[in-house]
């Protein structure tokens, strides 16, 4: 009978969805818009977080060295750096490398380049580029060369000046501004997506309100709960599979023009993260839909069920 | 098999039911009679558990209806046809499915639908129509539709509100006999009504309510208001 009864309901409630037509449509039109707003939220994160990535690549850390440190001393520095679980990479530019480089820089400063001349030995010292793994982390980095392990390699006679404490305020801001836009954008999906499920539920609430006559003429017949209940269910199933279809088809479209249009402002080509993602984004739009369209249904003819 | 045991029903100040007490044995027809607001309605509420009664109890053989559980309630409601005079069909199933629905909300299985509806379609008059909607029938037929609905589960005991009340003399006639009918085959009915000469055909018990009181309680179908 468990068998009869699932396939009764289960043709029941498709033909209750095919002939309600245009409150099938209403529903189906409201889901679209939930599952959109959730999925444009996936792409502004995806987004976002690309924006913050090439922010964060681009703070750094720099320890100037005396012009006559020793290079074993420096590298020697640079193992323990590397060893330490904050930094990322490091680069270390030479003497040489560094004279280079600042007359590359000021080429067109030929004041500047005559007193370079003028000196006989070379005035720059050797330099290693920090990068850690998050912006919040420098701190911790630059205060490694005041511990006694660094000390010990005799960081304090060597190293001219960390450029962290130049920078300090900068880095300190632009932490604060990733970890608030996070947060911000965060806070701002979740009530976006609660205003729409809340207007969806509110959608199919009033759909099954419009059949609470029916709902009593069942009862009335003899039908159990679950046996009312269960089309109603398989409608609202029916409803989230239909608008994650139309909701992963508008996409197509929307995010090739994105794509062509947006790149260069947000940094990533938001068509080839959907064709990356696609899977994932589905099976995201499918879930939400079913679970919003189900658990919609079962709410709202609960009040009808009772006594 | 229907007691009514000085039952009270009072919709905030306004009594509809006043310490009324009935009993109605199996294989009756009774018509319950008066005038609109005389509490004919409400009574068949209460039978069928859509009403509670402020004050009294109301039995189904030895069961207090408004004591059951909601599982027994459904199982209470299997055993009670109930036609209404605004039809109250399922405006989303065709003639066949709305009677085919009755049979599958009391777990009957394929086979049984499939013969028992064309069946009733046959009785009632309305095998040509099996595949329209409600909204496309007529009064008439609706309202036979209705009573195909109520039958087809054999039930021990059929309601009928008013079910005369939306339709023509000929019709009336049509849908009086059919519950004649199936009284004969032994169905309870309780048929509410306001049209006299519906009693006037049937000649079976007549209870007379005025103002949520059994003013007459008549063995020979006599309509005095």
């Amino acid at each position: 009978m468990f068998f009869i009864k699932t396939k009764r309901i289960i043709i029941s409630g498709c033909r209750n969805f095919k002939r309600s037509g245009f409150t099938s449509f209403a529903s189906i039109l409201i889901m679209t818009v939930t599952l959109f707003v959730i999925t444009s939220l996936i792409f502004i994160q995806a987004a976002l977080n690309s924006s913050l990535n090439d922010i964060k690549e681009k703070v750094d850390v720099t320890v100037y060295f005396v012009s006559d440190a020793e290079e074993s001393a420096i590298k020697n520095i640079e193992v323990a750096l590397k060893n330490l679980p904050e930094v990322k990479n490091i680069t270390y530019t030479s003497q040489d490398q560094a004279l280079v480089e600042f007359k590359e820089r000021h080429s067109n400063d030929y004041l500047t380049l005559q007193a370079l001349d003028e000196l006989d030995e070379n005035p720059l010292g050797a330099s290693l580029n920090v990068k850690a793994r998050d912006p919040s982390q420098y701190e911790s980095i630059s205060k490694y060369f005041e511990s006694e392990d660094a000390l010990s390699k005799g960081a304090l006679t060597i190293i001219d000046k960390i450029d962290y404490h130049q920078n300090k305020v900068v880095i300190d801001r632009l932490t604060s501004i990733i970890a608030g836009a996070k947060k911000l954008g965060f806070a701002v999906s979740l009530i976006l997506v609660i205003i729409s499920i809340i207007i969806t539920f509110s959608t199919i609430r009033l759909i099954i309100y419009m059949s609470r006559e029916e709902i009593n003429v069942m009862k009335l017949v003899g039908a159990g709960a679950r046996y009312i209940r269960g089309p109603f269910i398989v409608s609202g199933v029916l409803v989230g599979i239909i608008s994650s279809i139309v909701t992963i088809l508008i996409f197509i479209p929307v995010s090739i023009w994105l794509g062509n249009q947006m790149t260069d402002f947000v940094g990533i080509n938001l068509f080839t993260y959907y064709k990356t993602n696609f899977l994932q984004l589905f099976i995201i739009m499918l879930g939400s839909g079913v679970t919003i369209g189900s658990i919609s249904s079962i709410f709202a003819i609960h009040r009808y069920l009772r006594k | 098999m229907i007691y009514f045991n000085n039952v009270t029903k009072k919709y905030r100040d306004n009594v509809s039911l006043e310490d009324i007490s009935i009993t109605i044995t199996q294989g009756e027809f009774v018509a319950i009679v008066g005038h609109s607001g005389a509490g004919k309605t409400t009574l068949t509420k209460l039978i069928l558990a859509e009403e509670k009664p402020t004050a009294g109890t109301v039995f189904y053989e030895s069961k207090d209806i408004h004591k059951l559980s909601s599982r027994d309630l459904t199982h209470f409601r299997r055993k009670v046809g109930v036609v209404f005079q605004d039809f109250r069909l399922l405006s989303n199933k065709t003639v066949y499915e709305n009677i085919a629905f009755a049979m599958e909300a009391i777990e009957k299985n394929e086979e049984e639908i499939f013969q028992d509806v064309p069946h009733v379609l046959e009785l009632v008059d309305l095998t040509a129509r099996a595949s329209h909607f409600p909204h496309q029938l007529s009064g008439g037929e609706k309202q036979r539709l209705a009573i195909a609905r109520a039958i087809i589960t054999q039930p021990d005991l059929i309601i009928a509100d008013e079910p005369t009340g939306n339709l023509d003399p000929i019709n009336t006639n049509e849908v009086v006999n059919l519950l004649k009918k199936i009284n004969d085959l032994g169905t309870t009915i309780i048929l509410t009504t306001h049209n006299k000469s519906v009693l006037d055909q049937i000649k079976k018990r007549v209870i007379t309510l005025e103002n949520g009181r059994v003013i007459r309680d008549d063995k020979d179908g006599k309509y005095m208001l």
